[in-house]
């Protein structure tokens, strides 16, 4: 016992003392953060102004289209589509909205002309609002109050409650956190799994592996780097954790004292628009915290974590004894393992959208894809989606799936990673398997 | 005494036997060569006595009682063939790592690591990773990683490959010094020369089987042709050299070397060189080289193969 914490420390030690370590650990958080941020900004911000030329034959829409989101329109008269959609460029425009002389019931041949494919954006701006004008047009006609459409308009939310504690939650919230832990097992699993992987090939081709099986068990050298791998993975959620913690503590330091006020007071206070808004969406993080069950989801990705990474790390070191000095073994060798891996991503993006399917249940319980398929399902709530008696069947497979695979993965490691200069064909280390001593 | 006595031992795979049913004893405090050629069945053999394969059949006894894999690897030291450090380690860390590793505590290992590199001049390689040192030192931060724990059995295989001459004979002054303590080596190795000049025992395997084992000088006696080399003052001619005593296989200048026949003693081929009035310089008996016997026997088993 003693010699097994020697290694998991030696290997714990030799990855965090790295820089690149320290570096991964705070890039990751803002290469995620960048993903999430990246996006609003560029929906925000959108795209560059753009001056829009519109020739309105129908005379329907002068004044009528409102300057938005960086699109200006300007009317033109006295122009004629014809000639001025070959030079609206030298002009300065991004384009050119073309409105013939059309039949208010019947309406079509409006055209817009840019040089490049006009984007998604503007393409959905322009319809929206062409159709707009188009509607208010039509009411008017018809003799049909907007003012009074718009008080007919109904927009309730209805409350979804799940579970015999009706607990509210929202499949939106479910979803991305569901999809999120999902994916984040299957990164852990790929990454931490090459990383025992090439650890054990390290050992084997610097031909350490031999002076350190003449005063170790095969079994505790290969379990030491396992478990000293998994200590470098939960240090890193550790300081992830923390940090989160603290920038949730310092974030309303950046709010003004007015803003914390109003929001202590639960919005009952709201004094101005701004405060409103903040405070409505302080009650809707609010309510995404307490729609989800945190205790029991972080435990259970704890555990998915481990078990997942137990399950297929123990196989990836068994890969590793296999390897030899040529690269290209690697890829073959390690597609039997990647491969459940990557079924088990796939699953998990199904199960998201449909926790409910027979995929997603079996896919949750069969230890292969269960630790990214479990954790899809988990947000969606227990007992009301995943069963009792699903998750503990999950978590007894999981227990038994590792210790039955580090078990194989034992018998294969200790005769692969003495053997040095043959190439190891799969069928063969599975003799290994079952052969005596 | 002996520190190892191995009982028919077998080993089997599902396409050849690697080791089948050898037995030898190593008495305490010598140094014992394990010679034979590629793929005999030296390493698995050796990796049965370091406790990394169980055998299939057969005994070890190691001072006296079963070996037990668990405690006795902390009394032995095994540098194998195929060995290396981890690169990327600083070389003072790698030897307090291996050292804790075969059971001394933090303390002993840093006082046994300071008093190796002391003596192997290898203070200022501390803190340097291994990656950084070149092939000869590498060899000498293994070596000294392999006796840190005071091993009452060293084994070392091939321990000279990739040393040049002046390390080795460093090496080699240390392997005498560990013996004479009392250490018990084995010596695993092709270079004949090496062997005779180290070893007290060899035993010879090939093909999973033992061809001989013995001390080095009985080895020899046992293998020996007979061959006697003659050196002479005059040139004798053809007709004072027959005789019924011994046969001439090769004549050089002023030495002869004869075979002696059976039934003749080597007073015989003296007497009548002293007869026959030739003036005789010197005169000694030649006994194979180890390098010889390998050769001949080996070539014996493989051609009953």
């Amino acid at each position: 016992m003693h010699k097994i914490w020697l290694i998991i420390k030696r290997e714990f030690r030799t990855r965090v003392r790295k820089k690149s370590f320290l570096i991964l650990t705070l890039l990751i958080p803002l290469f995620f953060a960048g993903t999430i941020i990246i996006p609003i900004l560029i929906a925000v911000k959108g795209e560059d102004s753009k001056r829009i030329a519109v020739i309105d034959e129908s005379k329907l829409f002068i004044g009528k289209l409102p300057d938005a989101k960086g699109i200006y329109f300007k009317p033109l008269e006295l122009v004629k589509i014809d000639t001025f959609k070959h030079k609206y460029q030298e002009y300065g425009y991004a384009g050119v909205l073309y409105i013939p002389d059309i039949d208010i019931n019947r309406p079509s041949g409006i055209e817009y002309y840019s040089k490049g494919r006009a984007s998604i954006m503007l393409e959905g701006n322009l319809n929206r609002q062409v159709n707009d004008v188009i509607e208010k047009k039509r009411m008017e006609i018809a003799g049909i109050d907007r003012q009074k459409l718009d008080e007919v308009k109904s927009d309730v939310k209805i409350d979804f409650r799940s579970g015999d504690e009706e607990t509210k939650g929202s499949s939106a919230v479910a979803y991305a956190v569901g999809y999120g832990s999902g994916f984040i097992i299957y990164i852990i699993l790929m990454v931490f799994g090459m990383s025992v992987m090439r650890g054990v090939m390290e050992e084997k081709v610097s031909r350490i592996a031999e002076v350190m099986i003449s005063s170790v068990k095969p079994f505790q050298l290969m379990m030491g780097k396992i478990v000293g791998i998994a200590g470098v993975g939960l240090l890193q959620f550790l300081i992830w954790g923390v940090l989160l913690m603290t920038i949730q503590m310092l974030l309303p330091l950046f709010l003004s004292a007015d803003t914390v006020h109003t929001i202590n007071q639960g919005g009952a206070m709201a004094q101005n628009a701004n405060n409103a808004a903040m405070a409505d969406a302080m009650e809707k993080i609010n309510f995404i915290v307490g729609s989800i069950n945190w205790s029991l989801l972080i435990s259970c990705f704890i555990f998915y974590f481990l078990g997942g990474y137990l399950f297929y790390s123990a196989l990836f070191a068994a890969v590793g004894s296999l390897v030899n000095e040529d690269p290209n073994d690697v890829q073959s060798l390690t597609f039997p393992i990647t491969l459940p891996i990557i079924i088990g991503i796939m699953v998990m993006i199904s199960a998201v959208q449909n926790p409910n399917s027979a995929l997603a249940v079996w896919g949750s319980i069969i230890p292969f894809t269960s630790p990214m398929v479990m954790m899809a399902r988990l947000p969606y709530g227990v007992p009301g989606t995943v069963a009792y008696w699903e998750l503990a069947l999950s978590i007894i497979f999981l227990i038994a799936g590792f210790l039955l695979t580090t078990w194989l993965a034992g018998k294969i490691y200790r005769t692969g990673i003495l053997m040095y200069g043959k190439k190891i064909t799969l069928k063969e280390a599975a003799k290994w398997i079952v052969r005596k001593g | 005494m002996n520190l190892l006595e191995v009982q028919h031992l077998k080993k089997y795979y599902a396409t050849h036997k690697a080791v089948d049913d050898i037995s030898f004893d190593i008495p305490r405090g010598s140094i014992f060569g394990l010679l034979g050629p590629n793929g005999a069945g030296k390493t698995t053999l050796l990796r049965m006595i370091t406790g990394i394969f169980y055998p299939d059949e057969g005994n070890i006894l190691f001072n006296g009682r079963p070996f037990n894999p668990h405690e006795d690897v902390h009394s032995i030291g095994y540098m194998p063939e195929e060995r290396g450090l981890y690169k990327k380690m600083k070389v003072g860390e790698q030897a307090l790592y291996l050292a804790q590793l075969k059971g001394l505590s933090e303390k002993e290992a840093l006082e046994k690591v300071k008093y190796w590199f002391n003596k192997f001049d290898m203070n200022t390689w501390w803190n340097k990773k291994v990656e950084e040192l070149s092939k000869g030192m590498q060899q000498k931060v293994q070596f000294i990683s392999t006796i840190l724990h005071n091993p009452s059995l060293l084994i070392l295989d091939e321990p000279f490959s990739g040393l040049d001459p002046l390390n080795a004979n460093l090496i080699k002054q240390e392997i005498f010094d560990l013996s004479q303590a009392g250490t018990t080596i084995i010596f695993s190795t092709h270079r004949m020369e090496q062997v005779e000049e180290i070893c007290d025992r060899i035993l010879l395997v090939n093909k999973g089987r033992k061809l001989l084992e013995g001390q080095v000088q009985e080895v020899k006696q046992t293998f020996k042709q007979h061959l006697f080399r003659i050196g002479v003052g005059v040139v004798p001619n053809f007709a004072q050299m027959a005789t019924h005593h011994f046969t001439i296989i090769k004549q050089h200048d002023h030495a002869y070397t004869v075979k002696l026949n059976e039934d003749s003693s080597t007073n015989d081929i003296l007497l009548h060189f002293i007869r026959q009035e030739i003036p005789v310089t010197h005169f000694e008996e030649i006994l194979p080289t180890l390098n010889e016997i390998f050769i001949t026997q080996v070539q014996k088993t493989e051609e009953y193969a």
